[in-house]
């Protein structure tokens, strides 16, 4: 079924090795590399299972210096034409030249979908089918699940109110074009066409964010939370005294939010500094952590501050439900006191309590993918650091994590999340072509009808970014906000 | 009580295949399966009540006049009535795409009826029957947990042998009229309810669903005041529905409808006396369509309007009786008269027939396959509003096609599927087969993913064929639809290689239409597609144009003019045919396969799709879900 398209993917792990490959494979292979690849010779000419120095160009700027190998069908893994780029590992580079290889005509390969093509090519016996397809349903099942978790937040809500809207449009003409005799559409172009340029505009704002290279430039938005007097401010303190730190004030959008940039280890972090928000009665407290997760939302890193003198309260156990899909560093602060919290009891309560969100979550689905996150999502995403403001000491530690976190793409927690991101880069950017589509029926006057296809094509493809399917929608939103009948 | 043990008999008149109703969808059904050279058997509670319209006047609308002419192009009956009986008719959606128009004609009911009817009795092969079918009898069939049909009992007792049974029961199992606190045992419009039929199904292990739809109330033309209404007419030059109609054979004169409006004081009537509605007091159960509310929901639902628009339409033309488009309804007999009477020209209105609900048992359709024969009981097939449709076009557009595979199956043939890209009757089957229904089925424009190339105006082109493959279609009308298809494409291929020059006369009647000059030579066919510009405005600047039918004229028109738009959907299709082509083996054991989800696995099971592309419209079926069944099936192979 899909023989025909060329797909690629990093078929390395998204560490910070030294070097990453990046597969294609497909009739089209051969093309793409020759419309990137700047070496001696183009590579489309070149024999089967060679290895050509060169380098990939994006337009004229070189990405990088890379061994390309070329491998012709039949004799490949996945029995079509094969490429593979060996480029310089860390996730910048090779997801730069993914993204080029994908702007230049490929596909992004689905998960497992370079097994699945060498099985159904014949390259693997029977007795492998069972394995491969184990492999489609968990990658797709943890990707799905990646996907969606990340998009908790501010994101999700964006693309939803998109998509309301759309659909919202679509009902309106689909039932006047089911009931003409109640539903009028006079000039309903004029009144779409500025609605429909509004939401292309909102689209590549979202896309311009999922730049991969956004982290490195403009850096990390991190926001700090942590109940009233666990030193949120002390830590704010050290860290934009750290390195005789370039400190930047930004004019926050609301009065009681700064935002300060600063540079510790070469990392770039947007402070968003939550601290000023804090009362002394518990209600005033309860509003202050619900204004700071408000804040978290937007981040892109949570440092999350524990005091390992006192017990842990409500608050902490609003926040520690908070980011159980979040990534987050946690400090365990003023260890230089007599400390009520160790790190390991800290790991277990965590652990508990996410287990318990887990579950909360999966009530309804099944609980295949249990196994697999239930142990290691903690793990994985989080870091606990013991640090002292007080006394400067655990800083360093934290630097290094902080270092580990950017440099090694680790704000990507594993390969699925940051392949779903691309996958959703290119779900936004079809979105606009079908956004595109629509204005130009409009513009150039075409009859009502036509406007609702591409609509549909938009708001379908925008449900493939938060796990939805068209299904009945269309036909529930007719009914819910138009009176038709007879 | 039904017949008792002395009273059974077996009539051994040779019948082949027992029609089960002759509403809709069991008048095409009984024809097709006599036409297709069947010995058929329909029967009916009422030979009255054959064909019967009771609720909405009209045949047709949007979507559902595209079901008609489907229906037509395979070689159905409704079209080829309707147009001898309309009495008003109209192109809706006129000014929008040509995707979306759709014809509606108003009908004479009776005499709808009557000429259906007629067109029944003088059908070869078939006989007509008046009684209620009480049983279906089966045996054990060939394969495990599947029983085979081999005839039906009556009433009376009398049990009649054959070897497919169609059930086209449509409103009339266990039926229930109600409003108010009156409830009454009887099918529409009082005619008898069919009450135990249910059981005998349940019995075979069928699974009942029990739905909900209703009808306004009829009023005396003579106690309506139309000059407080805005007139209604139908469109200067009627299209007919049927592809064998003579154009010139439509234009007749025709009648009006009327239109009018709610207000505040029907809506606080309306809201004064919910607590009387029998939805209130739970009298009634079943679940109703959202697409054809009743005033009260509507009410309630959309309480910041202030008014809905009611159309007030001729029953017929030789009875008084007006149908009150909009306004269906099931609150007490005196609610209803003072709700109507505060509608602006209907202050004296004289109620005829009062406004009702009725509940009835139909099936959950996704026990059958997309041949609409039951899974588990071999011969038995099914359509209409039974399969938990709504609607006269649904029910017939069902209805022939569970006629045309009852007789395919006793030719020993493949049943014929009409896919989603092939028509509105594939994708109406194709919802009812695989999705999960809560209210009955309309069909709607937005239904059908590809509705560019399934137009009204290409349902023969696109269908035809096919209804000559089965034996629907006669050799004379296949032949000229062949030579229909060569025409067109003829002319499609001249117009896009004709050059048009820059001389005076091109710029002068761009001119005319508003359309910006040429500053060089350009196809014929870059004219056609600019928006205010067609085919046949071109006409004086085209020198070398053929004379050509009309039909064939707007072919050329819509596939130059949309082409870009039709070559996109044609790709999907072509995606779409891909899926829908890899078959699935009936007996798969969907359990063997370990890497599927167990939710996965269940509703495969239960549902048994035919296809991938089926399996993967199903809801709890995931895309991982489709690649493993690739995988399996490309490794079973």
């Amino acid at each position: 079924m899909e023989k025909k398209e060329t797909i690629a993917a990093i078929s390395t792990g998204m560490t910070n090795s030294g070097i990453s490959i990046i597969r294609i494979c497909g009739e089209e292979a051969f093309q793409i590399i020759d419309r990137i690849y700047k070496g001696k010779h183009p590579l489309s000419k070149a024999e089967s299972h060679t290895i050509h120095h060169g380098y990939i160009v994006d337009r004229d700027s070189v990405i990088d210096e890379v061994l390309v190998s070329i491998m012709r069908a039949p004799k490949t893994f996945t029995g079509e034409d094969t490429v593979e780029i060996n480029c310089h590992g860390g996730m910048f580079v090779t997801n730069a030249i993914l993204e080029i290889v994908l702007k230049n005509g490929a596909r992004l390969a689905q998960p497992g979908e370079f097994t699945k093509r060498a099985f159904l090519n014949g390259k693997m016996d029977l007795s492998q089918a069972e394995s491969v397809m184990d492999v489609i349903q968990s990658q797709n099942e943890y990707a799905l699940k990646s996907s969606i978790s990340q998009l908790k937040g501010s994101l999700k809500k964006k693309i939803k109110e998109i998509r309301d809207l759309i659909l919202y449009h679509t009902a309106y003409i689909e039932t006047a074009l089911d009931d003409p005799e109640h539903l009028d559409m006079e000039n309903y172009g004029e009144e779409l066409l500025p609605v429909i340029e509004n939401l292309s505009v909102e689209i590549k704002k979202l896309i311009d964010s999922a730049d991969a290279g956004r982290i490195m430039k403009e850096g990390i938005k991190t926001v700090i939370l942590g109940k009233p007097n666990v030193g949120k401010s002390s830590l704010l303190n050290v860290l934009t005294g750290y390195e005789r730190a370039i400190v930047t004030d930004i004019e926050g959008t609301t009065r009681d939010i700064l935002e300060e940039q600063v540079r510790v280890g070469g990392v770039v972090l947007n402070l968003i500094d939550t601290a000023g928000i804090r009362g002394t009665d518990d209600e005033i407290e309860k509003i202050g952590v619900d204004r700071a997760l408000k804040y978290a939302d937007e981040a892109d890193l949570i440092l999350y501050v524990v005091d390992a003198s006192r017990t842990l309260d409500e608050n902490d156990e609003r926040i520690i439900d908070y980011i159980y899909d979040r990534k987050t560093v946690i400090l365990l602060n003023k260890s230089d006191l007599k400390m009520q919290i160790m790190k390991e009891n800290l790991q277990n309560i965590i652990k508990q309590r996410h287990a318990n969100v887990e579950r909360s979550i999966d009530r309804n689905s099944e609980n295949s993918i249990d196994n697999l996150l239930d142990n290691n999502i903690f793990n994985e995403k989080n870091y606990i650091v013991s640090i002292s403001t007080k006394e400067g000491k655990g800083i360093e530690e934290l630097v290094d994590v902080l270092k580990k976190i950017a440099f090694q793409g680790e704000l990507h927690f594993n390969e699925e999340v940051y392949i779903t991101n691309l996958r959703q880069k290119e779900a936004l950017q079809k979105t606009c072509e079908s956004l595109e589509k629509v204005k130009e029926s409009i513009v150039s006057g075409m009859p009502e009808d036509f406007y609702s296809i591409d609509l549909m094509d938009a708001y379908e493809t925008l449900g493939t970014i938060v796990g939805e399917k068209m299904g009945e929608d269309l036909i529930n939103e007719i009914f819910s906000k138009f009176c038709m009948g007879k | 009580m039904k017949y008792s043990v002395n009273s059974v008999w077996e009539n051994k008149e040779d019948y082949d295949i027992a029609v089960v109703g002759a509403g809709h969808a069991g008048c095409e059904a009984a024809l097709a399966a006599a036409r297709m050279g069947f010995r058929t058997i329909l029967f009916t509670v009422s030979i009255d009540g054959i064909a019967l319209m009771p609720c909405n006047p009209n045949i047709g609308g949007s979507s559902k006049g595209h079901l008609v002419r489907e229906l037509d192009a395979l070689g159905g009956e409704m079209g080829k009535v309707i147009d001898r009986t309309f009495i008003q008719s109209k192109m809706l959606n006129q000014s929008k795409g040509p995707a979306v128009h759709s014809l509606r004609a108003q009908a004479d009911k009776s005499n709808y009826s009557k000429v259906m009817r007629q067109v029944l009795q003088n059908q070869e092969r078939l006989d007509i029957k008046q009684m209620e079918v009480t049983d279906i009898l089966t045996e054990e069939g060939l394969t495990s947990g599947v029983r085979k049909v081999v005839g039906v009992r009556t009433y009376s007792g009398a049990s009649y042998r054959c070897k497919a049974v169609i059930l086209c029961t449509g409103t009339y199992l266990r039926a229930r009229c109600i409003y108010g606190e009156v409830s009454m045992q009887t099918g529409p419009n009082g005619l008898q309810p069919a009450n135990y039929l249910t059981d005998s199904l349940k019995s075979l292990g069928i699974k009942m669903y029990r739905f909900k739809t209703g009808t306004p109330a009829r009023i005396d033309k003579n106690s309506i005041d139309f000059s407080k209404m805005e007139e209604q007419k139908g469109d200067e030059r009627v299209v007919p529905f049927s592809f064998t109609t003579n154009p010139d054979d439509v234009q007749i004169e025709q009648v009006s409808c009327w239109l009018t409006y709610t207000n505040e004081t029907t809506h606080d009537i309306i809201r004064n006396n919910l607590n009387r509605s029998p939805l209130f007091s739970g009298m009634i159960e079943g679940t109703g369509p959202r697409y054809c509310p009743s005033i009260e929901d509507k009410v309630v639902k959309f309480s910041d309007k202030n008014r809905h628009q009611v159309f007030i339409e001729p029953e017929g033309s030789e009875t008084t009786e007006m149908y009150v488009g909009g306004m269906s309804s099931s609150l007490p007999e005196d609610v209803q008269y003072a709700m109507y009477r505060s509608v602006r020209g209907l202050e004296h209105a004289k109620i005829v027939r009062n406004a009702y609900a009725i509940e009835y048992d139909c099936i959950d359709a996704r026990q059958l396959k997309s041949t609409l024969e039951f899974k588990t009981v071999e011969g038995l097939f099914s359509g209409g509003q039974f399969n938990g449709s709504s609607g006269y076009e649904e029910a017939a557009a069902q209805g022939l096609v569970a006629g045309i595979n009852a007789a395919r199956k006793l030719q020993g043939k493949e049943g014929l599927v009409i896919n989603r890209s092939q028509g509105y009757i594939g994708v109406l089957i194709d919802d009812l087969v695989t999705k999960e229904n809560h209210e009955p089925y309309r069909m709607m424009t937005s239904r059908a993913e590809y509705r560019l190339l399934l137009r009204q105006d290409n349902a023969d082109l696109r269908l035809t064929k096919i209804g000559y493959e089965v034996g629907l279609i006669d050799e004379e009308r296949y032949q000229k639809l062949l030579k229909k298809e060569q025409m067109i494409s003829d002319e499609i291929e001249r117009v896009n290689e004709t050059n048009i020059g820059t001389s005076n006369e091109v710029q002068e009647l761009l001119k005319m239409h508003n359309s910006t000059p040429l500053i060089s030579g350009i196809k014929l066919a870059e004219l056609v597609r600019r928006p205010e510009l067609s085919y046949e405005c071109l006409k004086p600047i085209d020198k070398e144009r053929p004379e050509l039918p009309i039909d064939v004229m707007e072919q050329v028109n819509i596939n130059i003019k949309y082409e870009g738009y039709i070559k996109r959907q044609q790709r999907q299709v072509e995606q779409f045919k891909k899926l829908e082509d890899k078959k699935i083996p009936e007996d798969l054991d969907y359990e063997k396969i370990k890497s599927l989800r167990i939710e996965a696995k269940q509703k495969l099971t239960a549902m048994r799709p035919m296809s991938i592309g089926q399996a993967s419209r199903i809801s709890g079926v995931s895309p991982a879900d489709i690649s493993v069944l690739l995988v399996y099936l490309g490794g079973a192979r």
